[in-house]
């Protein structure tokens, strides 16, 4: 691995002058999975790394009825769903942060660099979309907070302009009646790199048999995580039905344009999209209905 | 015949006092304090860190290399090429275990000449005094290559027109050279009986090809070697090997010196299932250390071991078997091709010697043939060349039981190989277990369960491997409490240590504690070939027994010289030295010892033994229960029982742990495990990708250990390392067809190509 | 730039303070600078568990942390699992029943299932599976390890064993 220097900002002044200096190769570090993989293979070239896991901006993990849910961008994945407020409130997001690497990885690992890496197949991404979360990018000159789905912009690649940090990522609070659920598919049982991953957010009306709102993110299926718009918004006031589901799957599978690598064949990536999409929308109402739907922390087991 | 589940508590059947039980093994305490130093843990002082650059490309000429910006990097001390070898004997071969192999083979793997023949094939080598420094030294190596047209399918290779990898290489024809250049390395043919006739009289023939992508043996510690080659021409290497001595050839014919001017040091090693039989980094570290005068280290990367280190060849596999009305099997002809990778010597004799195993089959003919292309050397993994076969010969087996709608363990019982049997490589087989394990598996009560839920089924299949004999030695010598240390030759991969301690236990009636056990190096013990072959247990353990039949035979001539007495009037007798005469003189060997000081020399003994293994083999009978997810073809393995044949178990424990890891290689080679190759390069050189088992993955794997005791060995050892992996990729293959009505015949059983199975059957109903 | 830095952080209960460089990783310091090889590298990509260690109470790769990162931190290593009174009880569950064959992803599994039973310390086998699944073992087929962890969460707490027979 190269050379670098090696920063600790306490403050977020700090790190904009750490990260606004001229000819300086920076990267930020938070749980370093992605990194210092990417560092050792000398896939990334780097003068300056910069450990943002001191700034207590970065640190905060708030679980709020009113507010919802922030999630500082240095909070490793264990905090997570160590929290038991934010297990039962945001199941669908503990689907995907459980299921991130080994627990090894989820000790270190954190949202933040999953977002910040922006692999077409990070599996928090999708259920951030379902979930409508924002996120919270704060630059020396101006804040500013978008959507999720429109972070990433390409494989490795996002919206960051140099100087700027994403600083916390928020989602919306969880009305009743809502339920959310992420799932992938990988040839083993962990450790595995999504083939496909699709999260589904769905409102129900009181009785939970009509979609009030549905939103439905993809992983591993195109350059970016995919926000399956009309997917979603075509459930919008339909009853739930095998039929009407089928219908939002078909919609998300054709906006799927899945390649052909080491981890599966297109063909195959866009057959699942429709099968896990179905999955993840039946896993999400199941939810807004109440019924216990397991994953990696809570389980039949328990 | 004896057989033990692992629910039970294996009592060796009340015959002996050690063997059978199960104490800890004497290199525990280190392994699980982390003190056990592995060759990965090396450390002297002045110490220089290695690394190697390796070809990006799959076939290209080397134009030029130029190390001089390398050379000019600060902290950098030697860089290596092929030029630094000694050309000494490059018309010469080595004759390992494994095969003959050209020398100028063997270095050209170690440090490409003119040629790279796959993507990691080493160019180059740099000591640096740190890793970092080591690896960008790398960058600073200039290598002009002229691109070469590549091949890697192992048909295109055979073709006339294909590439070819090596202008000396001419195709040899059993056993003779035919002149004729060729990827073609060698074809081997076996033959019994009239296949003519065996088909005509056949009710029922089925005949289909299969395939089988490679795969690594997946240990977890990877290649090292540390070297220091002093001014004296006296070169030591430190490294994780199946076999110090194997090490100690290769490298001095690599090198061109002497044997006795290389010391090897065997050191723990992390897991090696045939990969860590074929020498890497001790040459190059060896070259390094002569360069810069400091001992080298080198650690390969996780991504240069997959990239460069012995996969299995990809195989390609066509089975034909013919049987009567009443599933009787009358003949059987295979024809297949093992991808050897760069260099010639993939296991085609052993897949001849067990397609046809496990059964009787009057008349047979196999053809191999072993082919060079453009990956990297394929090497020895578990049992090598079994695997494939046996998931073709298997399948076919359960296709025929169910045409004829006969029981698939009565059919495989109908005609199970046994004594007397001649297989078609023309062994004639002495007692063997292979009757008993499919007895066993009728009679486990996992055959009787019911499966419970729809897309679920269950698979059976029988596997072998032919087990080695070879050389082996053992001293030890006894200490004055009464304990003794035991000194041999083979690495301890798996706990060996204890099987090999036991074994001379029971001979002097001590218990397996009282023996310290423990692995020479190449100038402290004897002649001892590989770990591997599940030849330890069964031949080091025979040099151990040797080893304390002297010291039995020493021990009670000195308690003859303790009571003054003619020896012959000493008897031994459950571990206590008799007078014959006079009951009240008795000695336990611990009092005896404590009297060895007053009774002139120490008692040393040992053992060499070099036995003929006697073909007797191992087999294994395993069940597979599977659940296929019909929206996602993926397989989920609900329960999994292994039988095995161990002659003798020595310590069930380890046993039982042969039979487990070989199940779920088994399991990871069925499902998932495969070289992804795009444009020549593998795509998935990482433990991400390369997706061998997780616990997750697995149940526990029930095992039964059946005992028929090998004829041929003084405890009936037969050696249980690698049949286990023979047959879980059949066993789930005809599982899977159990549960959804699908034949797969090329591994890995992904799930894209069970969907892709089942999706074809649902259309060809409609 | 990429100058050494002074760290100082607590190994397995005692003080301890080293130079390194900002590139070099806790395994890398561990190995080559401290003298503690038991944390064993397999992947140095954080695929294979065998560095695991437990830093403040968190079980991590130590392949994918910066040695400097490590400042004023809490790390427990294979090396401190033992006490001078005995072993740990994963330790002796391991030995009894027989889950190591060649050893090197051993130290990795102890420190993982350690991990585990210090927050559940009755786990399932579908907890002790799931929790494990990031250590990999080629040998063992995972089955002898499993039951020596659930084995070993059947021991009381604090009641280390001593080092003896099974037999």
């Amino acid at each position: 691995m190269q050379n670098f220097e090696y920063c600790t900002p306490r403050t977020l002044g700090e790190t904009f002058d750490l990260l606004g200096e001229n000819d300086c190769q920076c990267r930020v570090l938070a749980g370093g999975t992605d990194l210092i993989v990417q560092l050792r293979q000398g896939a990334l070239s780097v003068d300056r790394v910069i450990d943002i896991k001191h700034l207590p901006e970065c640190k905060q993990l708030i679980c709020d009825p009113i507010e919802g849910l922030t999630l500082g961008a240095t909070v490793p994945c264990h905090r997570i769903y160590e929290d038991k407020a934010i297990v039962d409130t945001y199941p669908g997001l503990i689907d995907s942060i459980a299921i991130i690497g080994g627990i090894q990885i989820q000790g270190r690992a954190t949202v933040g660099g999953n977002l910040c890496n922006s692999s077409p197949s990070a599996d928090s991404i999708p259920i951030l979309i379902a979930y409508g979360a924002t996120c919270e990018i704060v630059g020396a000159a101006e804040n500013r907070r978008i959507p999720v789905e429109n972070f990433c912009t390409g494989p490795g690649k996002n919206i960051l302009e140099k100087g700027e940090i994403l600083v916390a990522i928020h989602l919306p609070p969880v009305p009743k009646s809502s339920g959310a659920h992420y799932l992938r598919f990988i040839p083993r049982f962990e450790m595995d790199i999504a083939v496909v991953g699709a999260g589904a957010y769905v409102e129900l009306d009181d009785e939970g048999r009509m979609f009030n709102k549905v939103r439905i993110g993809l992983a591993a299926v195109a350059p970016t995580p995919l926000y399956a718009r009309e997917a979603g918004d075509l459930l919008k006031g339909r009853e739930v039905s095998d039929e009407s589901i089928d219908a939002a799957a078909s919609s998300a599978q054709s906006i799927a344009r899945p390649i052909s690598d080491m981890r599966a064949p297109a063909e195959y990536r866009k057959h699942l999209v429709k099968v896990l999409t179905r999955r993840a929308l039946w896993g999400a109402i199941n939810r807004a209905r109440g019924e216990f739907v397991p994953n990696a922390v809570q389980n039949n087991d328990q | 015949m004896a057989a033990t589940s692992n629910s039970e508590n294996g009592n060796g059947n009340g015959k002996y006092k050690v063997i059978g039980t199960r104490p800890i093994r004497h290199d525990g305490l280190d392994k699980v304090t982390g003190r056990a130093v592995y060759g990965i843990d090396q450390n002297l002082p002045g110490m220089l860190y290695g690394q190697t650059l390796r070809s990006p490309h799959p076939h290209a000429r080397i134009r030029s290399i130029d190390t001089t910006k390398a050379e000019a990097l600060e902290g950098v001390r030697a860089v290596v090429t092929a030029d630094d070898f000694s050309p000494a004997g490059d018309d010469e071969v080595i004759s390992l275990v494994e095969g003959v192999f050209r020398l100028t083979h063997m270095r050209s793997n170690i440090l490409a000449k003119d040629k790279v023949l796959y993507q990691g094939h080493s160019v180059a080598a740099v000591a640096a005094t740190n890793i970092h420094i080591a690896e960008e030294a790398l960058r600073l190596i200039e290598v002009d290559y002229e691109i070469l047209p590549y091949v890697e399918d192992v048909h295109e290779a055979m073709r006339e027109d294909a590439p070819l990898l090596h202008d000396d290489l001419t195709t040899e024809d059993f056993g003779e050279d035919t002149g004729t250049k060729s990827n073609i390395a060698s074809h081997t043919q076996f033959k019994i009986g009239d296949l003519e006739k065996g088909f005509g009289e056949s009710d029922v023939i089925i005949e289909h090809e299969f395939k089988t992508a490679s795969v690594h043996q997946g240990y977890i510690e990877s290649h090292n070697a540390t070297a220091e080659w002093k001014t004296d021409g006296q070169l030591t290497v430190w490294t994780s090997t199946q076999g110090a001595f194997g090490v100690q050839k290769q490298t001095a014919g690599i090198l061109g010196i002497p044997v006795s001017k290389v010391k090897v040091v065997p050191m723990e090693i992390g897991g090696g299932f045939g990969g860590k039989i074929p020498v890497y980094l001790a040459p190059q570290a060896a070259l390094l250390s002569k360069k810069s005068g400091r001992p080298v280290k080198i650690i390969m990367t996780r991504a240069d071991v997959f990239k460069s280190t012995g996969p299995t060849p990809a195989t390609y596999v066509k089975v034909k078997i013919g049987a009567d009305k009443t599933g009787k099997f009358l003949a059987a002809e295979a024809n297949f091709a093992f991808a050897a990778g760069a260099f010639p010597g993939s296991p085609v004799w052993a897949g001849a010697m067990c397609v046809f195993s496990c059964y009787s089959f009057p008349n047979a003919l196999v053809d191999g043939y072993d082919v060079v292309l453009n990956k990297p050397r394929s090497a020895a993994y578990r049992a090598p060349g079994a695997t494939p076969v046996i998931l073709a010969t298997e399948t076919i087996v359960d296709e025929i039981a169910e045409k004829l709608g006969v029981d698939p363990i009565e059919i495989r019982l109908l005609n199970a190989a046994q004594e007397g049997v001649r297989r078609v490589d023309g062994v004639v087989y002495p007692v063997i277990g292979c009757r008993e394990t499919l007895e066993q598996a009728k009679a486990h009560e996992h055959y009787r369960t019911p499966l419970n839920g729809p897309n679920q089924g269950r698979g059976i299949a029988t596997g072998f491997w032919v087990n080695a004999g070879l050389k082996s030695s053992a001293t030890a010598h006894v200490n004055e409490d009464g304990t003794v240390n035991l000194v041999e030759g083979s690495t301890d991969i798996g706990g060996s240590r204890a099987s090999i301690a036991m074994q001379f236990a029971e001979v002097l009636g001590l218990p397996a504690e009282a023996i310290n056990p423990s692995v020479g190096d190449t100038s402290s013990v004897g002649y001892t070939e590989l770990t591997g072959g599940s030849r330890v247990t069964f031949a080091t353990g025979w040099a151990a027994y040797e080893a304390a039949q002297e010291v039995k035979r020493k021990m009670m001539a000195k308690a003859a010289m303790y009571w003054e007495a003619p020896e012959e009037e000493v008897r031994f007798e459950d571990g206590i030295f008799l007078h014959a005469t006079d009951a009240d003189k008795k000695l336990s060997f611990k009092e005896l010892a404590g009297h060895l000081k007053d009774l002139g020399g120490a008692v040393v003994g040992s053992g060499t033994v070099d036995p003929d293994y006697g073909s007797g083999g191992s087999f294994t009978t395993c069940m597979a229960d599977v659940e296929v997810d019909p929206d996602t073809g993926k397989v989920t393995i609900l329960r999994f029982t292994m039988i095995q044949d161990a002659g003798t178990a020595i310590h069930p424990s380890y046993v039982e742990g042969q039979m487990q890891g070989g199940s779920v290689q088994g399991i990871g080679w069925a499902l998932n495990e495969e070289y992804f190759y795009s444009e020549g390069r593998m795509q998935n050189a990482s433990f991400l990708d390369y997706r061998i088992p997780t616990c997750f993955d697995v149940p526990m794997v029930d095992t039964v250990i059946v005992e028929v005791p090998h004829p041929g060995h003084p405890f009936g050892v037969r050696g249980v390392g690698e049949a286990s992996i023979a047959p879980p990729p059949a066993a789930i293959a005809i599982a899977i067809y159990n549960a959804v009505g699908v034949r797969l015949r090329e591994l890995p059983m992904r799930p894209d190509r069970v969907l892709a199975a089942c999706l074809e059957k649902l259309a060809a109903s409609h | 730039m990429g100058k050494k830095l002074y760290i100082n952080t607590t190994i397995n209960g005692e003080a301890v303070e080293f130079l390194c460089e900002p590139r070099q990783s806790l395994l890398e310091i561990f190995r080559d600078h401290l003298g503690m090889t038991g944390t064993k590298e397999g992947c140095n990509d954080g695929n294979c568990g065998a560095c695991n260690v437990i830093i403040d109470g968190v079980l991590m790769n130590s392949c994918l942390i910066f040695a400097v990162e490590a400042q004023d931190r809490k790390i427990v290593t294979i090396e401190g699992l033992a006490s001078p009174q005995g072993l740990h009880p994963l330790q002796q569950k391991f030995l009894e029943h027989a889950s190591l064959q060649c050893g090197i992803c051993t130290p990795g599994f102890l420190v993982a299932a350690k991990a585990l039973l210090d927050q559940n310390p009755d786990p399932t086998e579908h907890e002790v599976r799931h929790w494990l699944a990031g250590n990999l073992c080629r040998c063992t087929g995972y089955d002898k390890i499993v039951r020596a962890v659930l084995d070993a969460a059947n021991v009381a707490p604090n009641t280390e064993t001593s080092l003896q027979s099974s037999n």
